[in-house]
């Protein structure tokens, strides 16, 4: 039973002037009810992208996005209905409404999930604060203070998917495991879905269930989070990994991937990583692999 | 932390200190002192403004400090009687135009396509005469009347508020918080409410402030060509048309003239401070340039 269904999505960015540019260019990916998915890879790869898309806030080329066997509808102007996907956004400090106390931007989530049992404090309690913070105002708080703030507010609505766009990456390093972890407990116990999106491997390796590998608009690798750790298989997650710093007291430096991601207005021809592939081969110039759950010519599935 | 333009410590975290500027003291001081004569016009005020039982055009001097004009009103009373119709038809016009160009702006950002198209193109439309001149028409049409001359004013400040909101809007209407409350189910209407339009707020009311001055002298200018106030009301405006014929009772024009040079001075002088107060880094840029 999947909650959320990406299927060959397709993302384009137009703008006059400009190529178009497919930030997510056919990726597919599921999420199901109390499941921890990480969508990971670098920046500029898509990630925020498809996220917004499944928030409809970006529109869809092609493809779908089903929620709960339902089409997502692209955010216009008219009152949203469909309440059960809420995300926290990458910067804390744009993320709350610097005007309004945050108990009552709590306060709105409750309305939209029609709670009048949960108090807002009740909430600041769940994500760690104290009781009294709810009449205070967003800058009186730290950025990982906002984030579980933001956290709050989007459970407040009792989503069926919470959907997390870096929600830590602009946080000090202390606070982003502590929010990461809070986010994954909050979603699981409710019942909720979760699509966490970071390029730190080493913390979603710590909350989810899945990790899905992100490239240059397209997923390349999909596995259960302990396999894809223990035994990456595309050569752009393994580098990814070997990209992670140690701190085994060993001094030995990470492996530096080399080259940047080509522009996503011009993808390279074939596999998208074959510019930067360690493993390249003559048909990964040549064709993309279009298969899963690892898009590489050498895991092709056997048919 | 973070500088961040619309997490601000409140107008009170800020303002003691700008309000130590001179020119803040100034304009503070000025604007008071109008403020408090407008409201204690009767009181203080030596004569009855629209009495005629002094000498015509007696120069100043004991009795009547501002001399009289040709019909033997104390100009002193009138102009003291003046700021009581200029001060507040002034601030009711300037708060109309907020109104009006605010909301009006805010939907032509909010809303965008046909609503922006149609907003903006009246709003340029009205640009594209000069103030006075538009101003003068309209209050033309109307007819020569004060409540007529604020409803021209109106007609051509609305476009600058219209203009910035808009353009505040558009910057805020794609915030994280924004989007957050549209996906929790805020209606279009209630975003625009809760979400926006309390933080662009600031700035507008800083272009209000800047614009009290530009107001009052429109109005007043209105007045002085005989398109405002009607003949017996104490309007600076009038009072210096009145003045310009009897050119060699320099009195006559001279302090109506004054009462508007320091009314507009001092609303200009608090506006550039609410300006740096609530942007510091605009008015340190300007100080460095200065230095």
């Amino acid at each position: 039973m999947t909650l959320l269904a990406i299927d060959d999505l397709v993302v384009e960015h137009r703008s006059p002037g400009r190529p178009i540019v497919r930030a997510v260019a056919g990726a597919s990916l599921a999420v199901g009810p109390g499941e921890v998915v990480g969508l990971v890879g670098e920046s500029g790869c898509g990630k925020s992208t498809l996220a917004r898309a499944v928030c409809g806030l970006n529109p869809v080329t092609e493809g779908s996005i089903t929620f709960d066997g339902q089409p997502v509808t692209p955010l216009g102007l008219r009152k949203r209905k469909l309440t059960g996907i809420q995300m926290v956004f990458q910067d804390p400090y744009a993320s709350l409404n610097p005007r309004r106390r945050v108990g009552d931007q709590i306060a709105d989530g409750l309305r939209t999930s029609g709670d009048t049992a949960t108090a807002p404090a009740d909430l600041l309690e769940r994500v760690g604060l104290p009781r009294d913070f709810a009449g205070r105002h967003p800058h009186e708080f730290s950025g990982g203070q906002r984030q579980r703030i933001a956290i709050a507010r989007a459970l407040a609505a009792r989503p069926r998917l919470l959907i997390g766009d870096e929600p830590i990456s602009a946080l000090d390093a202390s606070a982003q495991s502590q929010v990461a972890t809070l986010m994954r407990d909050l979603a699981v116990d409710s019942g909720a879905g979760l699509l966490f999106i970071s390029h730190d491997l080493s913390v979603v390796r710590l909350i989810a269930d899945r990790i899905a590998v992100m490239y240059l608009g397209k997923i390349v690798e999909v596995g259960n989070t302990a396999e894809v750790w223990a035994n990456p298989r595309h050569p752009y997650t393994q580098a990814l990994l070997r990209a992670i710093p140690k701190p085994d007291g060993l001094g030995v430096l990470p492996a530096e991937l080399p080259g940047d991601v080509p522009d996503p207005a011009h993808p390279p021809r074939g596999c998208r990583f074959n510019p930067r592939c360690p493993l390249v081969m003559d048909i990964c110039r040549d064709k993309e692999p279009d298969f899963g759950p690892v898009a590489c010519w050498l895991h092709e599935p056997a048919t | 932390m973070k500088w961040d333009p619309l997490a601000r410590k409140g107008l009170t975290g800020r303002l003691p200190e700008a309000w130590r500027q001179p020119l803040a003291v100034v304009g503070g001081v000025i604007a008071i002192v109008w403020l408090v004569v407008a409201l204690a016009a009767p009181v203080l005020a030596p004569h009855d403004p629209l009495a005629q039982d002094l000498p015509r055009l007696a120069a100043p001097g004991p009795g009547h400090w501002f001399g009289t004009d040709q019909l033997g009103r104390d100009i002193l009373s009138r102009v003291m009687h003046g700021a009581r119709v200029s001060i507040p038809l002034t601030l009711m016009l300037v708060a109309l135009s907020v109104l009006v160009g605010g909301l009006l702006g805010a939907c032509a950002g909010y809303f965008g396509r046909w609503v922006d198209e149609t907003i903006m193109r009246v709003a340029d439309l009205v640009f594209a005469f000069p103030t006075v001149i538009l101003a003068m028409v309209v209050a033309a049409a109307l007819g020569a009347s004060l409540t007529n001359a604020v409803l021209a004013v109106l007609v051509v400040a609305w476009p600058a508020y219209a203009r910035v909101t808009r353009g505040l809007v558009l910057g805020v209407r794609e915030r994280e918080f924004v989007l957050s409350g549209r996906l929790l189910g805020f209606s279009a209407w209630r975003s625009l409410r809760v979400d926006v339009l309390p933080n662009v707020t600031g700035p507008v009311l800083v272009l209000a402030t800047l614009d009290i001055g530009t107001a009052l002298l429109l109005l007043s200018g209105l007045s002085f060509l005989g398109l405002g106030a009607k003949p017996p009301s104490p309007e600076w405006g009038a009072m210096v048309a009145s003045g310009v014929e009897v050119f060699d009772s320099w009195w006559v024009a001279t302090f109506p003239g004054l009462a508007i040079l320091t009314v507009v001075l001092a609303f200009n002088f608090l506006g550039d401070t609410l300006r740096d107060a609530l942007d510091p880094r605009t008015a340190r840029a300007i100080k460095e340039r200065a230095l």
